[in-house]
């Protein structure tokens, strides 16, 4: 079997046993992205020397002895949006193009000490703003199973670039379902943890409530590797949780789903899903019941409010988040010819850097946390927000997890709802409520819609700190899965 | 939108007789915190721009705030001096508006959930005392320091260009809003420096501020309205800054109230804006408007943790604060037995931490007094600077009184001591053995002495002989003449009656 087609843990074992080096894996991946990347543009920023010196840095390491962590030598692709010290940063925004960012994430540098290698910055929504990766200042992202259609988002070239097996892992991040959603119509596991329970130190903000770092990978088991191997309490992030990591990998491992009981949120179905993601749901249900679950109907009314709560608080923090982009100091400068304002060059910069979603958004929350409205939006969607959170502790007092499709629908076709923000953003309809109440979320394949031929995802919900549950069903329905598929649902990227 | 500065004013007391004055007063003082509120920075002041700098300070993306607790502690030490309420739970806020010096473009501070509430002091003006009552303290980070390039304002408006730096981004900075202050009449003026006057001593006596107001660690905006005589109605408020020193905090009040006056007996009416004071007028001109103010958008800042003090913890803070300056004032008079014109003279002049100092390096309160009072006032004085600012310690004062007591000094002797100490000479002993001014304790020189100006002035010296005492004090003069001041004048004096005979 060829390199790209390991999972982590497999290269992992290969790199330590000796028998590949982390040089010749970064370049099975490297050569592998040079192939299909003319097709997916899953990448931003690439930089085969910078990637190859970081590898052969490794192999020494390891070759002394050093002990590095559980995935070292395995490449990684981090979402362009944490700031990494030897590849620029832009958030796919003309407003940061070519920045180079002094420090590193959190994320970012402790994957870098765990020995993971960097193959480049992938391609995003314009500040995670998105659901399509449409919206990035630098070209559409294409999926991998069918060029013509979206690889999700905002996390869009994360998911397609370990759809497309240019590598085994990557990184995203899910402030309204940016990681689930893409997991899910590219056909591969996506992660959202406990809000706080991974830093987001230098990740550059959208809405910093909801913001939160997560791994993509090809099986839940990598998942959870690359989960624990970032996450923990940082404290250059006060909104960290001081608390010891969920066991995920164990928990991925034990894939066991004997006793424990399932909730299905009623309100997520019917008109507005497409029935094949609803068929494979509902097999999907089976199939837990059949593991030995106990399966029930919960019910949480409010969790169709949730998606106009988020449009009001998300809009409203970036609003205030992205003011820092000014000219000021770093980044794209429009109109400094001397003879401007300082005022007038930031509004010439601003209405240059940022794309019509961005705008839009600003606008948005712009509104909603002005004088007289104040009360009547954001003060409102944050008590739709704690609603919201009641009625998940409420379930979560019936039910050890709860689940839904991840998505109403398959990945729709490049175009096709760029200009509908309201029927873009009905593709987060599932997946905002855990944004909101900040637990935990993972989405795992289950299938293939009948009508379509694309992939469908099961997305399974579990309490704040909670994230082992998450990967004790997934890793359940993913085990019977492949036993009944005979292998894994994504056996090599169909389009390429 | 400038206004000239040839404002109409209407003279006091005649605005006085018809207007009653409002204040209100809004202070920020930059804390002594080793690091800046949101980063590990240092928060020194005075280091070359843009040195005190991280990816937190200047915003870069990505980077997040983490909040001081010791600037936190700080806030709560002045809340609880200011007899405030403390927050069992309260939240940052952002305060929203582009400005070039502030790099996030928000503001991290506090809006509807201060940190601290409801207070008040007590102030001494004109031997009447005035409580102050306290809206709110609350705790924010500083904005950078513009500096606008060319033009004749030194202002934004008109200038060529304007540097920016960063040092001062994120600062702690707490904010402390007085409610409305009514019914000052005539003496809003000095009330309203007292009041400065005493926040000031209160950041100094907790140690949480350096408070100088020359360098902006304490900053003060003055609110003034005038309502008529016999009307309850508060009239419109002006909001004036740049006011930089507490005699300005003095004249600006006064400005705004003869200003106001002038306007409203002419019929106007006062806009509500921010004013900018100006020290070499003594008058304020029109800044922004705040009828085209900006809505800010407070909301809660998401990227910090809610503050919720442990009040056992607060209980142990209000417990471990210092003697408030108020209380030491009416316990230092009482122990130095000085009367309270005396007390308040050293209060104006800034001496009593001075004076307390050097009673407590050993000298005798009322000779400390004299010192600080006297000499040193009148060099200060003379060379245009605080009590505090001279360049001698209150140790040193001390060892000067010692040497006067000991004999080893008299007043002019220890004078030029002084002199040479603030001259930088060294210590006093130090000037003391450099210019040799130690007195002439040496029996068989001062009899020398003594011999000669008798010899030099014999009529003199008759007429005391013939009982005539009074002319001692000639041949005395003599002896200080001719020893430059050295020689102890009641040692000489004893010695001349011994030599001729006479007793007293």
């Amino acid at each position: 079997m060829s390199l790209i087609h390991r999972t982590a843990a497999e290269l992992a074992a290969l790199i330590a046993g000796g028998e590949a080096s982390a040089v010749e894996v970064a370049e099975a991946h490297l050569d592998r992205m040079a192939e299909v990347e003319p097709k997916v543009n899953a990448f931003l920023h690439v930089d085969r020397e910078v990637t190859l010196a970081q590898a052969r840095s490794v192999d020494e390491r390891l070759r002394a002895g050093e002990r590095l962590g559980p995935l070292a030598g395995v490449p990684i692709a981090h979402k362009d949006i944490f700031t990494t010290l030897d590849m620029p940063t832009t958030a796919a925004s003309r407003i940061l193009e070519g920045w180079r960012p002094p420090y590193d994430a959190t994320v970012t540098r402790r994957l870098r000490e765990a020995g993971l290698v960097i193959l480049g910055k992938t391609n995003l929504d314009e500040f995670a703003m998105g659901s399509s990766t449409e919206n990035s200042a630098y070209g559409p992202t294409r999926n991998p199973w069918d060029l013509d259609r979206i690889p999700g988002g905002s996390s869009g070239g994360s998911s397609a670039a370990v759809a497309a097996y240019e590598a085994p892992l990557s990184t995203g991040t899910d402030t309204g379902g940016s990681i689930r959603q893409p997991a899910a119509v590219t056909g591969i596991v996506g992660m959202k943890p406990t809000y706080g329970g991974s830093s987001r130190y230098g990740l550059i903000a959208f809405a910093s409530s909801l913001d939160t770092p997560g791994p993509f990978a090809r099986n839940v088991l990598d998942a959870a590797l690359l989960h624990e191997a970032f996450s923990g309490h940082d404290p250059l992030d006060s909104t960290s949780i001081d608390a010891p990591v969920p066991s995920v990998v164990e928990a991925a491992r034990q894939a066991d789903v004997s006793g424990m009981r399932i909730g299905v949120v009623k309100e997520f179905g019917g008109d507005g899903y497409q029935p094949g993601v609803l068929a494979r749901f509902n097999e999907a249900v089976a199939l837990l019941e059949s593991l030995g679950a106990k399966v029930v109907e919960v019910s949480c009314p409010s969790f169709v409010t949730a998606l106009p709560a988020y449009y009001l608080i998300a809009p409203s923090e970036c609003s205030s988040n992205l003011a820092r982009f000014d000219a000021m100091r770093y980044g794209l400068r429009v109109g400094d010819d001397g003879t401007r304002s300082a005022e007038e060059v930031m509004a010439l910069t601003r209405a240059a850097g940022f794309g019509p979603e961005v705008k839009r958004r600003i606008m948005l929350g712009t509104y909603a946390l002005s004088s007289g409205y104040y009360d009547a939006y954001y003060g409102q969607a944050q008590k739709v927000r704690t609603v919201i959170s009641r009625e998940f502790e409420a379930a979560f007092q019936q039910v050890d997890v709860l689940v839904s499709p991840t998505t109403p629908t398959t990945a729709f076709p490049i175009g096709e709802r760029a200009d509908d923000p309201m029927a873009m953003y009905l593709a987060d309809l599932c997946t905002i409520p855990t944004n909101l109440a900040g637990n935990a979320a993972i989405s795992v394949p289950c299938g293939l819609a009948d009508e379509d031929g694309l992939p469908v995802g099961l997305q399974v919900m579990a309490p704040v700190l909670g994230d082992d549950r998450c990967y004790r069903v997934g890793a359940a329905v993913e085990k019977a899965l492949e036993s009944r598929w005979g292998g894994p649902l994504l056996k090599e990227a169909p389009a390429l | 939108m400038t206004d000239t500065g040839t404002t109409t004013k209407m003279a006091y007391d005649e605005a006085l007789s018809r207007f009653e004055p409002v204040l209100g007063l809004e202070t920020h003082v930059e804390l002594g915190t080793a690091s800046k509120m949101f980063c590990g920075c240092p928060a020194a002041f005075g280091a070359p721009p843009n040195t005190h700098v991280c990816p937190t300070c200047l915003a870069l993306p990505g980077a997040l705030p983490v909040a001081n607790a010791q600037a936190i502690e700080s806030t709560i030490r002045i809340g609880l001096a200011l007899n405030c309420s403390i927050a069992e739970w309260c939240r940052f806020a952002r305060k929203n508006y582009f400005y070039p010096d502030m790099p996030k473009n928000y503001q991290i501070s506090q809006y509807d959930e201060p940190l601290c509430f409801d207070g008040y002091i007590d102030i001494e003006v004109d031997g009447k005392s005035v409580r102050i009552e306290i809206e709110r303290v609350h705790l924010e980070e500083d904005t950078g320091k513009s500096t606008h390039m060319g033009g004749a304002t030194g202002r934004i408006h008109g200038a060529d260009y304007s540097i920016v730096d960063y040092n001062r981004a994120g600062i702690p900075l707490v904010e402390i809003v007085t409610k409305p202050i009514p019914g000052t009449d005539r003496l809003a003026p000095e009330v309203a420096k007292a009041y400065v006057t005493e926040l000031r001593e209160i950041m100094r006596s907790l140690g949480v501020s350096d408070v100088r107001m020359e360098e902006g660690s304490l900053r003060c905006d003055v609110n003034v309205s005038l309502m008529p005589r016999g009307s309850s109605e508060w009239g419109t408020r002006t909001e004036t800054k740049n006011v930089n020193s507490l005699r300005s905090v003095e004249r600006a009040v006064r400005s705004e109230i003869e200003r106001q006056a002038a306007i409203l007996a002419g019929g106007g009416r006062i806009v509500q804006e921010t004013r900018h004071f100006h020290e070499d007028t003594g008058t304020t001109t029109s800044g922004r408007s705040k009828e085209e103010a900006q809505d800010y958008r407070y909301f809660p800042e998401p990227d910090l943790v809610p503050i919720a003090p442990d009040p056992a913890w607060v209980a142990e803070l209000k417990a471990a604060l210092p003697e408030l300056p108020s209380v030491k004032r009416k316990r230092l008079q009482a122990e130095w037995g000085l009367s309270d014109l005396d007390m308040a003279a050293m209060h104006n002049a800034d001496a009593i931490d001075l004076v307390e100092a050097t009673v407590a390096a050993g000298a005798p309160p009322a000779d400390a007094r004299k010192w600080w009072m006297g000499e040193l006032a009148r060099r200060a004085n003379e060379s245009g600077v605080a009590l505090a600012e001279l360049p001698i310690t209150p140790a040193q004062i001390a060892r000067v009184t010692e040497l006067v007591a000991s004999g080893s000094l008299n007043d002019k002797l220890a004078r030029e001591v002084l002199e040479g100490v603030l001259a930088g000479e060294g210590s006093p002993d130090e000037v003391v053995e450099r210019r040799g001014l130690k007195i002439v304790n040496d029996e068989g020189e001062l009899s020398a002495i003594v011999d000669q100006v008798l010899a030099d002035n014999a009529d003199a010296a008759d007429k005391v002989r013939s009982g005539k005492i009074a002319a001692a004090g000639a041949l005395v003069g003599g002896v200080m003449k001719a020893s430059r001041g050295k020689a102890d004048a009641a040692r000489a004096r004893a010695m001349i009656l011994e030599k001729l005979g006479v007793s007293e």
